[in-house]
């Protein structure tokens, strides 16, 4: 008696026949350590097959002002469960308010993901529209911090109120960040 | 994990369909593979990244990522799109007989 057999032809099912889904990321900050979650599962989403849209909002903006997006920074301030990720040992929050820290900590951060092999800010919006996620930017925060089309990335579908967000997302899950 | 037959040969499969033995795998088999999936034609394009696939298993020991293809094998991600609809990454580990991708980019 063997262990395996013989068994029809199995096929994965990659759901092209299914309903198409559709997922909308709102982008609400511009911290680092907030930006990288929304790219990362909009990436999973869009690989998957799946109709992506990323809403950017507040300092959320931020990712896509050119201006800025080079320039996020992670804070350990506010953030109450702050250790280092090779370790469970604690860093009380307070530290991250003595100079230089946000400097180290954002530097710290980035050289980890880097050696995930995953690509700087303004590249992985780069990615991502090249793959067929749509970025849109809020006008209402536009008009707050005085930008136009001109100060975004070239990537960005266009500056639209959150009406045409409503309407664009109508059916899909929302995540906001 | 099953044997199956894919174009008269018997295979090893997990439980999706994905081929769990490397050296199962050949070329005639991943036109049927392809055709499986609704891929009806294995082009010059498709058969470099395949090649691509196979070899940086055989380095690596884990499926290439989109983001790898692109970097090290110089394949566009949206090229790869154009190849494999909708799902590139699985699709072409299922094409080329390797497991899905580990890898979250």
């Amino acid at each position: 008696m063997t262990t395996t057999q013989t068994a029809p032809a199995i096929v994965p099912d990659f759901g092209d026949e299914a309903e198409t889904r559709k997922i909308a990321f709102i982008c609400s900050k511009g911290n680092l350590d907030m930006a990288y979650p929304a790219l990362i599962m909009a990436n999973g989403a869009v690989t998957e097959g799946v109709e992506t849209h990323i809403f950017f909002t507040f300092w959320g903006m931020d990712m896509i002002n050119k201006g800025t997006q080079d320039h996020l920074q992670f804070t350990m301030l506010g953030n109450t469960a702050m250790h280092m990720p090779s370790s469970t040992k604690h860093i009380p929050q307070g530290l991250g308010g003595l100079p230089g820290m946000t400097g180290y900590a954002t530097k710290m951060l980035k050289e980890q993901i880097a050696g995930l092999d995953v690509p700087e800010i303004p590249e992985f919006l780069h990615e991502l529209h090249e793959m067929g996620v749509q970025l849109w930017a809020c006008k209402m925060s536009v008009d707050m911090m005085g930008l136009d089309e001109n100060d975004l990335m070239e990537e960005v579908e266009d500056i639209i109120n959150v009406n045409d967000f409503i309407e664009l997302s109508d059916g899909a899950q929302i995540i906001f960040v | 994990m099953a044997v199956t037959a894919i174009a008269g040969k018997e295979v090893h499969v997990d439980d999706e369909g994905f081929l769990t033995e490397y050296d199962e795998w050949n070329a005639e088999l991943a036109t049927e593979l392809a055709a499986n999936i609704g891929i009806d034609e294995l082009t010059e394009d498709h058969l470099r990244v395949i090649a691509f696939l196979r070899d940086d298993y055989v380095d690596q020991g884990e499926t290439a990522t989109l983001r790898r293809v692109q970097k090290v094998g110089e394949i566009a991600t949206k090229e790869l799109f154009v190849l494999f609809p909708k799902k590139p990454a699985k699709k072409m580990a299922y094409v080329s007989g390797l497991p899905k991708p580990v890898g979250c980019i």
